[in-house]
C-alpha cells in the first residue's frame, strides 16, 4: 500500500504548501548503527499526519531532527521552507517559536503552577502585559478544558489533564506546526478520547500542521489525514486512513490487527534455542 | 590495557566538555543578573536553606575546637590564647572547608538531582523546543546563587563557630572573657586572614557550584543516572574543596611568608 500523501507540492511551491519535507534523511547516534535509512516524507500545512511503528523504530528521532535537537548525517529537513541543518542558533531558535512540541509525559515544569507552565512561553518571547497573558493564558486553559485547574501544581494532575496542560502550552505561541510525542500513552480511554479529539480540533480551529508521533493505531486511524509506518529505520507504508484499513500489507495488517508475530518478529534475533539450552546444560 | 585506554580518553574528554561547559555558563551568566529574580530564588534555595545545617554545624565545630582548643593550649600555660586560636582556625581554614563540603552535600546534591531530574523529565527538552536555552534559564541561575551563596555561609559557619567556642571557653570554663576576645581582636587581620578565607569560600563556591549544574545537566537521563549524578558531586566536590585548600594555602602562605 502506497498513496500519494494529501496535496502533493510542487518543487518549486514546495515551501508554500508543505510544512515539513524530508527527503532520503539518514541518521544514526553512532556510525554504525543507522536509525533512520533513508527516510523520506512530506507533510502538507493545514494536515493532521501520524508517524507509526514500533517502540524504538526511530519516530521520536524523525521530530527531534524536525525540530533540530539532533542533525542529520544525510539527506534534508526542511520545515516551513527552510533547511534546518544550515540554520544559525538564532535561526533555529526563531523557528522553534513557530513550533510547538508537546512530549510523551507533558514534560511540565514542576516549580511552576498549570497557569505558569501555559505563560512560561508567553513571558519568556513576548512583552505582552500580565494581565493580557492572563487571558490568554484563561483561553488556552478552557480550550483544553482545564481552566479550573489553571493553579494546580502538576503532580496534581491525572496523565491526561497534564497531557492537555502540555498541549495548551505547546499552542500557547499560536504556532504553525505541532508535533505529538506519544500523546496516548498510558491514558484511561476516555482521557485518550478527549486528547485525540483535541488535536483534530485544534489542528483545524487554529489552522495548524500537527505531526503525532505513536503506536495507537485505532485512535489514529479516526483524527489524522495520512500515516507513515515507519520499521527498523525505513518508511514500509503509507497512506490514508481507509487505505490502512483495507490494506493487505503484511506490516500494516500485523501492525492494525495487533498480531504478536508476523513482518515484526516476536523474537529479538538470537542462536537457535536448542543450542543455548544445551550450551547451559554443559 | 585497552580498557584503560578507553577510560582515559573518557575522562579526558568529559573533562573537555565540562571546560566547554563552564566557558557556555560564563556566557550565557549575563541572563541570570539580567533577571535578578531568576538567581535570588536559586540563592534562597542553595543559602537560605542550608542555613540550619551550616549554623548549628558551625555552633558544634566551635564549640569542639574550644575544650580540644584550651586542652591543648593549657598544658603549655596558653589557655588564655584560646581567642586568636579558635578565631584563625575558622577564619583561614575551617570555616570555607567544612561550610563547603557542607555546601556540597546539601546544596550541590539538590541542584544536582533537580537539573537531573529536569533532564530525566524532558523538561530541559521541552525549554529547548520552546526555544529557550536551559543554560541561561536554568543552569547559570543555579551557578551564580551557589557562587554567592558559599561566602556567606562560610562566614556564618565561621560567626557560630566563634560564638560556639566563646560558650565553652568564657561561660564553661572560665577564660577571660576580655582577653578571649582582645586577643582575637589583636591576631586577626583582615588582610591576609579573613580576606583569605573569603577567596577560599568563593573559590569553592565556584568549584561545587560548576561540579553540581555540570553532572546534573550530563546526567543519564534515568533514576540510575541521577542517582550516580548526585554522588559524582558531593564525592568530587568535597575531594575538590580539599585538593583546592592545599593548593590556595600553599599559595597564601607564600605571600604571607613575603609580607
Amino acid at each position: 500500500m502506497k498513496s500519494t500523501p494529501p496535496q502533493p507540492a510542487a518543487a518549486s511551491a514546495a515551501a508554500v504548501t508543505n510544512a515539513i519535507e524530508l527527503a532520503d534523511v539518514t541518521f544514526g547516534y553512532n556510525r554504525r548503527q543507522p536509525v533512520l535509512k533513508g527516510i523520506t516524507m512530506t507533510i502538507p500545512r493545514g494536515k493532521v499526519v501520524a508517524i507509526m511503528g514500533g517502540s524504538g523504530c526511530g519516530k521520536t528521532t524523525i521530530l527531534r531532527l524536525i525540530g533540530g535537537q539532533l542533525r542529520q548525517q544525510s539527506g534534508n529537513v526542511r520545515v516551513g521552507g527552510q533547511s534546518v541543518r544550515d540554520l544559525t542558533r538564532d535561526q533555529l531558535f526563531a523557528l522553534r517559536r513557530r513550533i510547538g512540541m508537546l512530549f510523551q509525559f507533558g514534560a511540565l515544569f514542576t516549580d511552576m503552577t498549570v497557569f505558569e507552565n501555559v505563560a512560561f512561553p508567553m513571558r519568556e518571547h513576548t512583552d505582552l502585559a500580565d494581565s493580557l497573558i492572563r487571558d490568554l493564558v484563561l483561553m488556552k486553559l478552557q480550550a483544553v478544558g482545564l481552566r479550573g485547574a489553571a493553579q494546580f501544581k502538576p503532580s496534581e494532575l491525572s496523565g491526561g489533564m497534564a497531557r492537555r496542560v502540555a498541549l495548551a502550552r505547546a499552542v500557547a505561541l499560536d504556532p504553525m506546526l505541532v508535533m505529538y510525542d506519544e500523546p496516548f500513552a498510558g491514558l484511561d480511554p476516555i482521557s485518550l478520547g478527549i486528547v485525540g479529539q483535541l488535536i483534530r480540533k485544534l489542528n483545524d480551529a487554529l489552522g495548524i500542521t500537527s505531526v503525532v508521533v505513536t503506536h495507537d493505531v485505532y485512535e489514529s486511524l479516526k483524527i489524522v489525514d495520512y500515516l507513515y509506518f515507519v520499521s527498523a529505520g525505513r518508511i514500509i507504508a503509507q497512506g490514508t486512513p481507509d487505505e490502512v484499513r483495507n490494506s493487505a500489507d503484511p506490516f500494516v495488517r500485523q501492525f492494525v490487527d495487533g498480531d504478536p508475530d508476523g513482518p515484526v518478529a516476536f523474537h529479538y534475533p538470537a542462536r537457535p534455542y536448542a543450542e543455548d539450552l544445551t550450551a547451559r546444560a554443559r | 590495557m585497552r580498557r584503560i585506554g578507553a577510560g582515559a580518553i573518557n575522562a579526558i574528554a568529559r573533562c573537555g566538555f565540562a571546560a566547554r561547559f563552564f566557558v557556555a555558563v560564563l556566557y550565557h551568566s549575563p541572563s541570570a543578573f539580567h533577571r535578578l529574580q531568576l538567581t535570588a530564588r536559586e540563592i534562597y534555595f542553595a543559602g537560605v536553606l542550608s542555613l540550619v545545617v551550616i549554623m548549628v554545624s558551625g555552633l558544634f565545630v566551635g564549640m569542639v575546637l574550644g575544650l580540644q582548643g584550651y586542652d591543648s593550649l593549657n598544658k603549655y600555660g596558653a589557655g588564655d590564647s584560646l581567642g586568636i586560636f579558635v578565631g584563625l582556625s575558622l577564619v583561614r581554614e575551617l570555616g570555607p572547608v567544612v561550610a563547603g563540603l557542607l555546601f556540597a552535600s546539601r546544596a550541590g546534591s539538590a541542584i544536582t538531582a533537580e537539573i537531573g531530574l529536569m533532564k530525566t523529565t524532558e523538561q530541559l527538552s521541552a525549554m529547548e523546543m520552546m526555544a529557550v536555552d536551559p543554560l541561561a534559564r536554568i543552569v547559570a541561575p543555579r551557578f551564580w546563587g551557589g557562587v554567592i551563596a558559599m561566602p556567606l555561609l562560610a562566614a556564618l559557619f565561621s560567626v557560630m563557630g566563634v560564638f560556639g567556642a566563646y560558650l565553652v571557653g568564657v561561660r564553661l570554663i572560665g577564660v577571660d572573657n576580655g582577653t578571649f576576645w582582645g586577643n582575637m581582636q589583636a591576631g586577626i587581620d583582615f588582610w591576609p586572614d579573613i580576606t583569605n578565607g573569603i577567596i577560599k569560600s568563593v573559590v569553592f563556591g565556584v568549584a561545587v557550584s560548576l561540579i553540581a549544574v555540570f553532572e546534573g545537566y550530563d546526567a543519564k537521563p534515568t533514576a540510575e543516572g541521577v542517582s550516580a549524578a548526585t554522588t559524582r558531586t558531593v564525592v568530587g566536590g568535597s575531594l575538590a574543596i580539599l585538593a583546592l585548600d592545599f593548593v590556595l594555602t600553599v599559595f597564601m602562605f607564600r605571600g604571607m611568608a613575603n609580607v
